[in-house]
């Protein structure tokens, strides 16, 4: 392997993203609240990866995502692209970024112009960024796309409410990959789909990426199949970093305690099992993204918090083989076996 | 519902299975409108009158502005209507056949609602859209402009510049479309609002589509819908304002007429038994309304917002 | 002691297509204090067959059939009768808190209306007993957030306020339409505990309709498959789990991704959920199966009982699904 396949292809470093809220009811003219979305994230991206990032709603991933794809403008910390920083690109080179950094979206309807028909969707990206294309190869290279996601290719005029969920996160997902784009970034991609199609969809992605050799952001609050899908999972809770491992690892033996609250809570569909697992429930409520707790944002429901999590923010550490943990109080619990 | 794709793959020819055709939300609105019995019917109506005004002049035995002097000082006898003078909706107060005036201002009264709510349509949805989309102070900038421009009696204005620069039909025009595409442009502003945050414009973003061209394939085509159906209520509106204009006298000036200025010689001249030469433009003009009325009415039920 | 009995349940539904059967003769029955899960995916018909047997059919829906609860059958009780039955017998909880909840009105308010209605309380008694269920469910600081209003609750919050509603007459039976879907994990995982200790303390039976097969592995006692509006199979779910009867319940099982185990490749069931209006006539599932035989699209297979106090509905002989 070359030295320059061992460089991420994708490297984010401290980023934050912070939007500016209008207070309820104030006048035009009050300065905004601070909503913290992404507070100091960083991680890196092999070529041919599949990262996982999981949180549960204030996480901020969703966010994360569109900041790495451009959508969202970042506050701070840097988003290093095949090293390019995204923030000093030109319009020029934002535009070919754009073709190398593809998203599908968690509503797969509502992710389709209702207007279009379908091949005229799957083809927009090609036909924005390379428009002297000529009409029959258009066509071909849709109607080939369609074949490889497993959607009949003469369904190609008919509009996007006469596909059922799982197909129309088919038509999203060959859109996104018509470019042959090197970062595919899924955000909720299966979350609204029945469970007998997801695992469809699933095993498509999965071969999808090995086939094009993709790299894939995954990002869901379903712990179990983010699990299945990725190489590492990231772990985030309002805004923030907390852990990230191997998948096998952090799921068989989580080191922050939110991570083993987490997974603690995902329930198995196995009744002998689940019985016997002894599970802890998390208490209390997220606190608001506009006024994060100080110094560790999880210390208002964390069992092992100290004094010294009000003050400090929590220093990362490096257990080795990829694991970072942003807890001075980690230790290892194996939440999935038998109490 | 669709054959699995292995089944497919299985048949030979599976690259060559025919096109199928899609059933756009548009065909799928079509359908609900003709179901609808009062807005097919209105439908017929004002095709009946687009044709009686594009081609009633044919029909007419009479020019427009002759002047049928064996009438004079008899009209309330013989200026009646009736097949066989010729005169099929009767003569007017200078003894002018009612039939092709009426279809005169059948013809400018469309117009006037057809232009008017044509500028509306185009400019007012691009304005709109064009401020909803880049929001901030693009957005702040652009509205303000028409609420000042809203703000301004138009009625006055419209009188004044007839006044001032003499009536014609272009200055009709003129001030009509100056105003009819600021309700429009609030209406598209606020649907934009709307479809601005939905995904598949999020998606377009994420693409590389240039802002405009996000306005013009995936914003307005979502726009249309509410745009049509305001539209089409929007002509009444017009010819009621055009109606108005010419009733109080600064409309159009003769040769040229319209059903205003026809309903308002007709009111003057109703004393004296020539009840003819009011009903009809009034007969006219209310169908009118009415048919279009209905029509927007069925419009709106049949894009209804649910089907988005 | 059956509580609830539903008996060959028919839900029709007249759309501009012509009349959908979303619920086809479906039967079924919960005791006591028992837990049931009714577990299904879109077109099932699970969360259809809760609102027949409440009354809460849209205006275009029909049922035939008997649903008996204490030896009245509900679908034909007048609705005077209907709303007693409500509220203070069977309660039900739903998918969404926000719009299930008046979003105009103060909790204090809403809850007050339930008591001041069916048990004729006063509306000081009626806030007095809500603000005392809602420390039962948890909710902190209850005598003084019980006067405002839900948008400013959090999902979680909202739902146990929804659930504290359901229980203020003491129901025997707690119908939760899909009561976690729309939550995080984490609260998830702390409404099925309340729904436990609600189950223990208040000895209320719990019908949970849902399709995450990892709550009802925990919480329910039996588990009833669904699909195209007919139930595929019924048991134990310790035994469903264990030994699935049906090619359904087999595929889904195999299809749902597991935090412990390490598969390569999920196991997928071929197709689309079915089309409501286009049901074979014998078994819904007949497209999908991998199991089907030349008799399944036009005989429909009967619920038998198997193995004790198993039912299943399938052609395709038990020891053959596998």
């Amino acid at each position: 392997m070359s030295d320059t396949a061992k460089e991420p292809i994708l490297s984010v470093q401290d980023l934050a993203v912070t939007f500016d809220v209008q207070p309820e009811g104030a006048w035009p003219w009050t300065k905004p609240l601070k909503l913290h979305a992404v507070g100091g994230v960083s991680f890196d991206l092999k070529p041919g990866e599949c990262l996982g990032v999981v949180g549960e709603s204030g996480s901020g991933k969703s966010t994360l995502a569109r900041a790495i794809v451009g959508t969202v403008p970042s506050s701070g910390g840097r988003i290093v692209f095949e090293g390019k920083d995204l923030a000093a690109m030109d319009v020029r080179q934002r535009r070919v970024h754009r073709k190398d950094v593809q998203m599908i979206f968690q509503d797969p309807l509502a992710a389709l112009n209702p207007r279009m028909p379908v091949g005229d969707i799957i083809a927009e990206p090609l036909v924005t960024h390379y428009p002297n294309t000529p009409r029959a190869e258009v066509k071909a290279r849709v109607a080939e796309l369609m074949d490889r996601v497993g959607l009949l290719p003469n369904l190609i005029n008919r509009y996007p409410h006469e596909f059922s969920g799982g197909q129309c996160q088919r038509i999203g997902i060959a859109r996104a990959l018509i470019l042959r784009p090197k970062l595919l970034i899924c955000d909720e991609p299966v979350s609204a789909l029945d469970v007998s199609v997801q695992a469809q969809v699933v095993n498509l992605l999965a071969e999808l990426r090995r086939d094009m050799g993709l790299s894939m952001i995954f990002i869901a609050h379903d712990l179990s199949v983010v699990k299945h899908i990725s190489d590492r999972i990231v772990v985030m809770y309002l805004g923030r970093f907390m852990e990230s491992a191997g998948a096998r690892k952090l799921c068989t033996r989580p080191e922050h305690p939110y991570t083993q609250a987490l997974i603690s809570s995902v329930p198995i569909p196995d009744p002998v099992k689940e019985r016997a697992r002894k599970r802890p429930v998390l208490e209390g409520e997220l606190p608001s993204p506009l006024r994060p707790p100080s110094g560790c944002v999880f210390r208002t429901r964390c069992p092992k918090a100290q004094e010294s999590c009000v003050r400090n923010l929590p220093a990362i550490s490096d257990l080795g083989d990829g694991h970072l943990v942003a807890c001075p109080f980690h230790a290892p619990a194996e939440v999935l076996a038998p109490a | 519902m669709f054959p699995e794709k292995a089944v497919a793959d299985g048949l030979a020819d599976a690259a060559h299975l025919a096109e199928v055709q899609g059933r756009s939300l548009w065909k799928d609105a079509r359908i609900r409108f003709f179901r609808n019995q009062a807005a097919v019917a209105s439908l017929i109506v004002l095709i009946a009158i687009g044709i009686f005004a594009v081609f009633g002049g044919l029909v007419a035995q009479y020019e427009r502005d002759f002047i049928d002097f064996s009438l004079m000082g008899a009209n309330q006898t013989q200026g009646a209507p009736s097949f066989a003078t010729g005169h099929y909706f009767g003569t007017d107060s200078s003894g002018r056949d009612l039939f092709a005036r009426t279809v005169q201002g059948t013809r400018i009264s469309l117009l006037v609602g057809l232009v008017g709510a044509g500028v509306a349509v185009v400019v007012g949805t691009l304005y709109g859209a064009i401020a909803g989309y880049f929001g901030g102070r693009v957005d702040g900038f652009m509205m303000r402009t028409v609420d000042i421009l809203m703000s301004i009696p138009f009625m006055f204005v419209l009188i004044l510049m007839l006044v001032i620069f003499g009536r014609s039909i272009l200055m009709l025009f003129i001030g009509i479309g100056l105003i009819s595409w600021l309700d429009m442009a609030r209406i598209a502003r606020g649907q934009t609002l709307t479809i601005k945050n939905k995904e598949f414009v999020e998606a377009a973003v994420a693409i590389g589509v240039s802002p405009m061209m996000i306005i013009l394939r995936h914003i307005v085509p979502n726009l249309l819908g509410i745009v049509i159906v305001y539209a089409t209520l929007l002509i009444p509106g017009m010819i009621i304002i055009e109606s108005f204009i010419s009733f109080i006298g600064l409309g159009v000036s003769e040769p040229n007429t319209s059903l205003g200025a026809l309903i308002s010689a007709g009111a003057g001249q109703m004393q004296y038994g020539v009840i003819w030469q009011l009903l009809f433009p009034l007969f006219f003009f209310i169908i009118t309304l009415f048919a279009f009325f209905f029509v927007g009415d069925g419009l709106r039920d049949a894009l209804d917002p649910k089907d988005r | 002691m059956a509580l609830l009995e539903i008996e060959n349940l028919t839900v029709t539904f007249q759309t501009g297509d012509g009349p959908v059967n979303a619920v086809n003769g479906v039967s079924l029955g919960i005791d006591t204090q028992e837990t049931l899960a009714i577990v299904g995916e879109s077109g099932s018909g699970k969360s259809q067959t809760a609102f027949a047997a409440m009354g809460l059919l849209a205006q275009n829906g029909a049922a035939t059939g008997k649903v008996r609860f204490d030896g009245k059958n509900l679908l034909e009780l007048p609705q005077a009768a209907l709303n007693k039955v409500r509220s203070q017998e069977i309660a039900m909880i739903f998918q969404d808190p926000m719009t299930s909840l008046n979003p105009y009105m103060r909790i204090s308010d809403q809850m007050a209306e339930v008591l001041t209605l069916h048990k004729g309380m006063s509306k000081r008694a009626a806030v007095a007993e809500a603000a005392k269920m809602l420390d039962a469910v948890r909710i902190p600081d209850a005598k003084a957030r019980i006067t405002m209003y839900p948008h400013e609750f959090s999902g979680g919050m909202r739902q146990r306020i929804m659930i504290a509603m359901a229980l203020l007459c003491r129901p025997r039976l707690l119908i939760a339409d899909e009561p976690t879907t729309a939550l995080d994990v984490t609260v998830q995982a702390q409404i099925m505990q309340l729904l436990g200790e609600i189950r223990r303390e208040f000895g209320t039976a719990i019908i949970l309709i849902t399709h995450d097969l990892g709550i009802v592995a925990d919480f329910c006692d039996r588990t009833l498959v669904m699909y195209g509006g007919q139930i595929m199979e019924e048991g134990a779910t310790t035994d469903v789990f264990a030994s699935p009867s049906h090619p359904y319940t087999l595929g889904l099982l195999k299809a749902v991704p597991r935090l412990d185990r390490d598969d390569d490749i999920l196991q997928t069931i071929a197709g689309e959920p079915p089309d409501m209006s286009r049901l074979p006539k014998g078994c819904p599932f007949t497209p999908r199966c991998t199991f089907r035989q030349d008799s399944c699209a036009d005989i429909r297979p009967a619920l038998t009982d198997f193995d004790g106090t198993r039912r299943r509905a399938c052609h395709v002989p038990t020891q053959e699904v596998a």
